[in-house]
């Protein structure tokens, strides 16, 4: 039985929160507003609070979780998310405080921002960080506001971004919303950025570089190094993306690679949960040339007091109507304390290790098209299957039912019915070896009973759905039925 | 200190030997040595959870809370009453560890609460149809206003100054990069007249924002406003409280179009600015023009209620530069959290909620006006923020914070016309005992 939606379990009379008294003495609203402005109906729900509990813990049961199970989600760096920086960023010393409170009531919690700025920074060897963008994307649009700043102030005329062909889909998205044209850069056939071809896109139109190093191949660019020269010669910018930090925490850092401009996710790297879907945190770091033209207001600590600094000329301008997602940067500054210097390249080690240790193994069943070492993620093609008329979202069905969740699929584009595995540093080899065995069955599988793939999952709470049908006569409001 | 790594060495000697390397550090040979980080990063070394938790403790207690003061402060975020079992719910793993509903067949927790929560939204607003959620309720201004130009290819937005002046500074930085030209409209006595939106109008304007109520408290006059955008082709685009709607009439019953705001005052705790949630609607017209994630409901092949994530050709993902909004990550978790909100409350409490804060901000209102030297810039309609003269207005604020009591926020900071004047915000969670000693305090500041 499918669960019924709140509007189908409603009863009127119900009431699931009981308020105290009205103890103010009260007056007629149609006295104070005109009569057009008063609404009659509210279609919302009438429910007990034990209706509303169980509804809602009946449909979490629906969902596959880290807490549930393995989650090798590429590039999605799905990892613990550990238990005590929910306590944290319950302190109601921290989740009670209003935005607009006077600066003086809330020197710790700019204390910990700043604080944080300072780790971050540490982290990716920037000079500066702004925690304001509320996820990835929306640090990407900040750092390329930074990055338009720049060149205007420079008097610079530059209009296009190169972006290569492995990059996130947010990446030329983040573009295009601040004006930029996309400029692809192919990919060279060890899985790296193809020099000789961002050479002959090099020109003096070319704003910048956005990159993801290790790539979302799981690839690190050796030549890193160099393609940031080359970008830097035509007095363009280098920005990093910083959805794959997890990779390299503590071995090398973004600054030190020659990027300009990066930006981090907190709910990959720093461990805060993804909530299913969100929220994140996106800060942002750049390097002192930048530094003025970060979103305001700006964090400072003046005569031993913190305070918020509006007035900065140069600034893009808040990006967001608060200083971030506040409670999120408390649970990633909570994350950096515990792992310290120490941990947090640990993490980078095993999430490394894990990878490599899977994509050791898995490459003698699946086509492994970039055979190298990788980072903390590996792409597999599951091309190889076409001849039993499976499909990699075959595979990714019947993992369901073996109790996993499915790797990113069909992404990175550049590679052929691809399967991209993140397993993070928090899984245990334990659980990296009864993977592997449900894929080495999968693929034994395809050869003798493909109709276990294609009809799978069947062990789900529903099994494929119609996403045709659903797209071509939405239904998506509860109150007004698909024609 | 972490231990949130369960490898035994014993293991990682063995992963290293199916690998084929020595140590970890050879997984890392290919980053060549000149970009290596030499010696340790310069933070400190990790921490055990206690001493963690002492460490931020200790931090948080170095700030004072709504619950250490009593809460008169707004301008979009305010002190509602949260229910407990909101974050019982919220806690539970299934929910919050769980990403983005990639694989419907093991998401379907999150997808219907998605749907249900973009149900909830169109009951609220009187829209047809909205989103997953949006970062906040600047950002989904932000994501309004790119609707409208892309559907009409204008591009002048008129933004009345009654909208929450931090928004406006948000629709400045991220809507002009794309050659949006933000014109501003003046109010007079707390509203903007709608013939100086209409004298305002040409055919080259996309969007008419505004705020309801507005920045200031009071209640613009959408409906007329809406017409008159629609007379010059425009969009209208609503920015609305939540809470608000318990008692007052849609805006899609007002004729808005677009329909964003603010989702914190739906049990989100106020958490120092976030993470809240945006939420985004809009008439059926405007379907492909939405930026981010919709869910929708369908079947599975057995013929099974189900749901997915739907009509994506608009997403990143798959449109890459050509995408309506480059927006991945939203704020699911906290759509949730409002989503709980709405069902514990339900019709009953969320009306009541609404009329509780109109009472009591109007209690405060007669109240204050037995003050002397208190007066009330604004003579329209209210919900339940006011804007209040007070003389030396950011001194008396200074006095009743230490006074346990903070007391509203300065409008001078945004409006140079505005000195001396309050915002002041009452909620359903404020007493009579509470509004009582606002007034006694304010009278003894002002006139002791």
């Amino acid at each position: 039985m499918a669960e019924p939606l709140i509007f189908d379990l409603s009863k009127d009379g119900c009431r699931g929160f009981t308020l105290p008294a009205l103890d103010v003495p009260e007056v007629d609203p149609a006295d104070h507003i005109p009569a057009r402005f008063l609404r009659e109906e509210l279609p919302l729900p009438s429910m007990s609070e034990l209706d509303v509990v169980r509804h809602f813990t009946r449909l979490s049961r629906l969902n596959h979780s880290v807490d549930i199970g393995f989650y090798p989600l590429g590039s999605c760096t799905m990892k613990y998310n550990p238990k005590v920086n929910e306590n944290m960023a319950r302190l109601p010393g921290f989740a009670n405080l209003h935005p607009q409170q006077p600066e003086e009531s809330v020197q710790g919690a700019l204390q910990m921002l700043k604080t944080l700025e300072e780790s971050l920074a540490e982290i990716t060897g920037m000079d500066a960080i702004t925690l304001q963008p509320a996820a990835g994307a929306q640090g990407e649009m900040t750092g390329l506001l930074v990055m338009k700043a720049y060149h205007r102030k420079k008097g610079n005329h530059k209009t296009k971004i190169m972006i290569p062909d492995s990059g996130h889909g947010t990446n030329p998205a983040s573009c295009s919303m601040v004006g930029y044209e996309v400029v692809n850069i192919k990919s060279d056939p060890r899985g790296g950025v193809d020099i000789e071809d961002l050479k002959s896109k090099l020109g003096p139109d070319i704003a910048g570089l956005m990159i993801t190093n290790p790539n979302t191949l799981g690839l690190f660019d050796e030549n890193i190094g160099e393609l940031a020269h080359l970008v830097h010669s035509v007095d363009g910018l280098v920005y990093y993306d910083g959805a794959n930090l997890n990779a390299i925490m503590g071995w090398t850092r973004p600054g030190d690679m020659g990027f300009d401009i990066v930006h981090l996710n907190l709910h990959k790297t720093f461990s805060t949960p993804h909530g299913g879907g969100g929220p994140g945190a996106g800060p942002v770091g750049v390097k002192k040339h930048l530094e003025a033209f970060l979103p305001n207001p700006r964090i400072q600590f003046v005569g031993k007091k913190y305070r918020l600094q509006t007035k900065c000329r140069e600034s893009v301008g808040p990006v967001l109507g608060s200083l971030g997602n506040f409670l999120v940067l408390v649970r990633a500054f909570a994350y950096i304390l515990v792992n310290g210097r120490e941990g947090l390249k640990n993490v980078s080690a095993y999430a490394v290790l894990n990878a490599n240790y899977m994509m050791q193994r898995l490459k003698k069943t699946f086509d492994l098209p970039y055979d190298r070492f990788c980072k903390h993620e590996f792409v597999l093609s599951g091309k190889g299957l076409a001849r039993y008329g499976v499909k990699t979202l075959d595979v990714a069905k019947r993992l369901l039912d073996f109790g996993f969740h499915a790797p990113t699929v069909y992404f990175p584009m550049i590679v052929e019915e691809s399967m991209m595995i993140e397993p993070t540093e928090t899984e245990s080899k334990g659980t990296l070896d009864c993977f592997c065995e449900a894929m080495e069955m999968i693929a034994r599988e395809a050869a003798e009973k493909p109709d276990n793939l294609k009809n799978a999952p069947t062990k789900t709470p529903v099994r494929r759905l119609d996403e045709a049908t659903a797209a071509r006569k939405p239904d998506i409001n509860y109150f007004q039925k698909p024609e | 200190m972490a231990n949130y790594i369960p490898t035994t060495p014993a293991e990682v000697q063995e992963m290293l030997g199916a690998i084929g390397v020595k140590t970890i550090e050879d997984l890392f040979a290919e980053i060549p040595p000149e970009l290596r980080l030499q010696g340790d990063l310069n933070i400190p070394e990790g921490m055990s959870e206690p001493e963690m938790t002492r460490k931020l403790t200790r931090l948080s207690q170095n700030n004072e809370t709504v619950d250490d003061k009593v809460c008169f402060l707004g301008g979009g975020a305010y002190d509602h009453i949260i229910p407990a079992a909101i974050d019982h719910l919220l806690l539970r793993g299934d929910f919050f560890t769980a990403y983005t509903p990639y694989q419907p067949e093991v998401s379907q927790g999150t997808l219907q609460c998605i749907y249900e929560f973009q149900s909830l939204i169109c009951g609220l607003t009187g829209m047809d149809q909205a989103n997953a959620s949006m970062y906040e309720g600047a950002t989904a201004t932000v994501e309004a206003i790119n609707m409208a130009t892309a559907q009409t290819r204008r591009n002048k937005i008129l933004v009345l100054t009654t909208v929450n002046p931090e928004y406006r500074r948000v629709i400045n930085s991220l809507n002009t990069p794309l050659g949006a030209e933000i014109v501003n409209v003046p109010f007079e006595d707390g509203v903007v007249d709608p013939a100086k939106v209409h004298e305002m109008l040409t055919d080259q304007v996309a969007a008419v924002v505004m705020q309801y109520p507005n920045f200031l408290g009071c209640i613009e006059d959408i409906e007329k406003i809406a017409e008159v955008a629609h007379e010059a082709g425009a969009l209208a685009i609503v920015v609305a409280n939540p809470i608000a709607l318990g008692l007052l009439e849609t805006p899609g019953k007002l004729g808005a179009d677009i329909v964003c705001g603010e989702g914190q005052p739906l049990g989100i705790p106020l958490s120092f600015g976030g993470p809240y949630v945006g939420f985004l609607a809009s008439k059926k017209a405007l379907l492909r023009r939405m930026p981010g994630r919709i869910v929708g409901k369908t079947t599975d092949i057995d013929g099974k209620t189900g749901f997915v994530l739907t009509l994506q050709a608009r997403e990143q993902h798959i449109r890459r530069e050509k995408a309506s909004s480059n927006i991945c990550s939203n704020q699911a978790l906290m759509a949730l959290n409002a989503t709980i909100y709405m069902s514990l409350m339900g019709r009953e409490g969320i009306r009541e909620v609404a009329g509780q804060c109109f009472q009591k901000a109007h209690y405060l209102k007669r109240e204050l006006a037995k003050v002397d030297g208190v007066s009330f810039p604004f003579t329209g309609s209210f919900f339940h923020e006011l804007v209040v003269k007070i003389p030396n207005a950011r001194k008396v604020l200074g006095k009743m914070a230490k006074q346990g009591v903070f007391a509203g926020i300065p409008l001078d900071n945004w409006f140079a016309n505005l000195k001396d004047c309050v915002l002041v915000a009452v909620t359903e969670k404020r007493s009579k005992d509470e509004i009582d000693n606002y007034c006694n305090l304010l009278g003894g500041f002002i006139n002791g």
